[in-house]
């Protein structure tokens, strides 16, 4: 088990070389720099320019420019924000927490009600409830959440239950720590649910699969045949090895659940990462668009490396090689 | 299959016949695959659905000009974020009458409120001459679907805040987003299948690195890097080349993961025994890909093709609704979800929220008919029913 842990995590280290150079390229494909703009500014001198350059190694061929900014990559050094006028680390930080705390929780949400229905579904097969299931998550599956986080803003509009927007209240800083979590958990609703919709479908259905192949297999006949409860087979036996595969889909949803809560963030206000790096491509604020790119596959990656090290324990058939 | 004897030989023939007349079987040829999957795909009542609807939506797309009651540019800048117009069966003592639309009048540009004027009355009428237009890019014609007389005005599903009427945008916005799926579609399918194809034939080292590349490529979060390849479309070209350098991102984010699955199937298929006598009788390797071991991908490919069409469309959406794809005064319905991206104009203007509906409904019809069509080619799943097991599938 250790030796697979350390061979996944060493696979690793070409990865995110790669990752880092396929950003890289492509930040330079863009034309001019960021320079460009401040050089339209009559305020800032040509000598200053000249000097910027100079600081942020502009001046020096693209392969320098790469392995600098890498360096500054393996030290934590993401580099500068010039519209925020801080380290782009710092900028990060916070946001990368928004955006976990937003994705895990839908993906809870998610997990939570799809597996019950996953089951139901399973359980009865091509009746009704199973019919209806499968084409609400069909359809569930095709709303774009850019189409159903405004529907979701207008509800809260409307209906004034939930907050329109946003993490925190106003008076979000002048609340006591419970006070505070509270406030964030009452903003996360609308998200959470918005986010988790789409997430549900794909969850059920596979939920159901999984479980109709277990229903078929022998040692659930076997159970049945010897006078288990019908309950005691079905949860103990069939659902605990239907689960199973889920696990690993906890990789496969977070790719997933990043990219669709890059445009809600946008909507809802939600001051996350997707949310920063649609800020950072507006503004042409270079140095945050690579970081956010290269911290979001990281995320990616170690997500789909949590999935596989879970499987890998939980089910004996797995093999280390 | 039918027992096929050797062509030109007549002793052949009459062996055959006499075998046949000798068992008695009755003349029954088998169905052809493709046959066979079109009849369950018949029978399977909510991929036809999807179907219908995806067609259905390319028809008003391609017939835009006549089904829509205005230019794509027609602008009413009096009638800006104008609630959609009632059009009335009933005139004034509730008698049954022809269709007719009032006129109205801003009397609250503050909230935006419309009043009906009840001194203004305009007819519906079909097949009117309305704003000019080419037919299929050559044909100079005027003639639309339905209209009212000028200075009334019939906007179906409302006005944007410049006055632009929606529905009519909507149709022609939505040539880009049902084409560009299509589009991105003969892009990444070629890639990705000719590189899947690649690196599971010779395997080993080849496909040790090319799949390192390709993973690569996949472990960004798919819309993280279609903003970051967007913000590097320089800002001032022509909307024609913009939408082709869209298309060329869609691809080259999507093709990954089909390759991965193509790799796959070919590893299994190489070591097939037909496949070995066809290498044996000296067959070169893109003989090989092209006629031996890529048809066998195809129904895999059928299905993620009607998947990925709907992912594309996602991705267009997503960035013009960001402002990073198609750009003003064009327009995709992602593009014009856009103008509901803000709190006040969205709960003053709800009906901003249309265009929405129809990338849904696009997106729902492909994945019911991808959906249909994965059991109808799946040789395993049960003829009946209509409703199958699925696996993953994408979303964004």
């Amino acid at each position: 088990m250790i030796r697979y842990v350390a061979r996944r995590l060493l696979q690793l280290i070409p990865m995110l070389l790669g990752i880092t150079l396929i950003t890289f390229v492509v930040m330079q494909l863009a034309p001019g720099d960021f320079l460009s703009e401040m050089r339209m500014n009559p305020v800032v001198s040509p000598e200053r320019i000249e000097q910027m350059r100079h600081n942020f190694g502009l001046d020096q061929p693209k392969p320098v420019q790469y392995l600098r900014w890498l360096g500054g990559l393996l030290r934590g050094d993401f580099g500068y924000s010039f519209a925020f006028q801080i380290p782009v680390l710092d900028l990060i930080g916070t946001r990368v927490g928004n955006t976990l705390l937003l994705n895990v929780s839908a993906f809870l949400f998610a997990w939570v009600i799809a597996v019950p229905l996953g089951i139901y579904s399973a359980l009865n097969n091509y009746r009704f409830g199973d019919h209806a299931l499968t084409v609400g998550a069909l359809l569930g599956i095709s709303l774009p959440t850019f189409f159903t986080g405004l529907l979701g803003l207008y509800f809260a509009y409307e209906t004034k239950w939930l907050p329109i927007g946003g993490m925190t209240s106003v008076e979000y800083d002048f609340m006591d720590p419970f006070g505070k979590m509270a406030d964030v958990a009452w903003h996360l609703v609308l998200p959470v649910i918005i986010l988790g919709l789409g997430g549900i479908a794909g969850l059920m259905r596979q939920m159901r699969a999984n479980m109709l192949e277990v229903m078929e297999q022998d040692y659930v006949r076997t159970a049945r045949s010897k006078g288990l409860a019908g309950g005691v087979v079905i949860w103990k036996h069939a659902v605990r090895n239907a689960i199973n595969p889920l696990i690993t889909l906890f990789g496969f949803a977070l790719g997933g659940l990043l990219s669709g809560s890059a445009i809600l963030e946008n909507i809802i206000g939600w001051p996350g990462l997707g949310n920063l790096l649609l800020e950072a491509v507006q503004k042409k604020d270079l140095y945050v668009v690579m970081g956010s790119l290269v911290i979001g596959s990281i995320m990616l990656v170690t997500g789909n490396l949590i999935s596989d090290l879970l499987l890998a324990y939980v089910d004996p058939r797995v093999r280390y090689d | 299959m039918t027992n096929r004897a050797p062509r030109g030989s007549k002793a052949a023939k009459a062996a055959t016949s006499a075998l046949h007349t000798l068992v008695e079987a009755p003349e029954v040829r088998a169905e052809s695959p493709t046959r066979l999957a079109w009849r369950k795909l018949r029978r399977h009542r909510l991929a036809v659905s999807g179907g219908a609807v995806v067609l259905s939506l390319y028809f008003i797309t391609i017939f835009a000009e006549f089904l829509a009651p205005y230019s794509l540019d027609y602008t009413e800048r009096s009638k800006f974020l104008h609630p959609p117009t009632r059009i009335h069966l009933l005139d004034e003592d509730r008698r049954p009458s022809w269709p007719f639309v009032y006129g109205t009048l801003l009397v609250d540009p503050g909230l935006r409120r419309y009043q009906e004027d009840r001194t203004e009355r305009y007819p519906l009428r079909f097949f009117a001459a309305g704003e000019p237009y080419r037919f299929a890019w050559v044909i100079p014609a005027n003639i639309r679907l339905f209209g009212v007389e000028k200075p009334g005005h019939v906007f179906l599903m409302g006005t944007d805040q410049f006055g632009r009427d929606q529905f009519s945008r909507i149709l022609y916005g939505g040539r880009v987003s049902m084409f560009i799926g299509i589009y991105a579609l003969l892009l990444t399918l070629p890639i990705g299948v000719a590189y899947g194809a690649i690196s599971g034939y010779f395997g080993r080292r080849v496909d040790d690195v090319m799949m390192r590349v390709a993973e690569i490529v996949m472990s960004f979060p798919e819309f993280y890097l279609l903003l970051a390849l967007a913000s590097v479309l320089p800002p001032q070209i022509p909307s024609s080349q913009r939408l082709m350098l869209i298309i060329l991102i869609l691809s080259f984010v999507g093709w990954g993961g089909l390759a991965r699955v193509i790799r796959g199937m070919v590893l299994v298929l190489r070591e097939l025994e037909y496949v070995q006598a066809a290498q044996a009788a000296g067959a070169r390797v893109p003989y090989l890909l092209a006629r031996h071991i890529i048809p066998n991908t195809a129904s895999f490919l059928i299905v993620s093709a009607s998947l990925g069409v709907p992912g594309a469309i996602l991705g267009e959406s997503g960035l013009s609704f960001l402002g990073l794809g198609i750009q003003e005064p064009d327009a995709s319905w992602g593009k014009l979800l856009a103008s509901a991206n803000s709190i006040q104009t969205l709960t003053g203007s709800p009906w901003l929220l249309w265009p929405g509906a129809f990338i849904a409904a696009a997106i729902a019809g492909y994945n019911l008919l991808g959906d249909g069509l994965r059991d109808a080619l799946d040789p395993r799943s049960r003829s009946g029913g209509g409703f199958g097991r699925s696996r993953r599938r994408r979303r964004a």
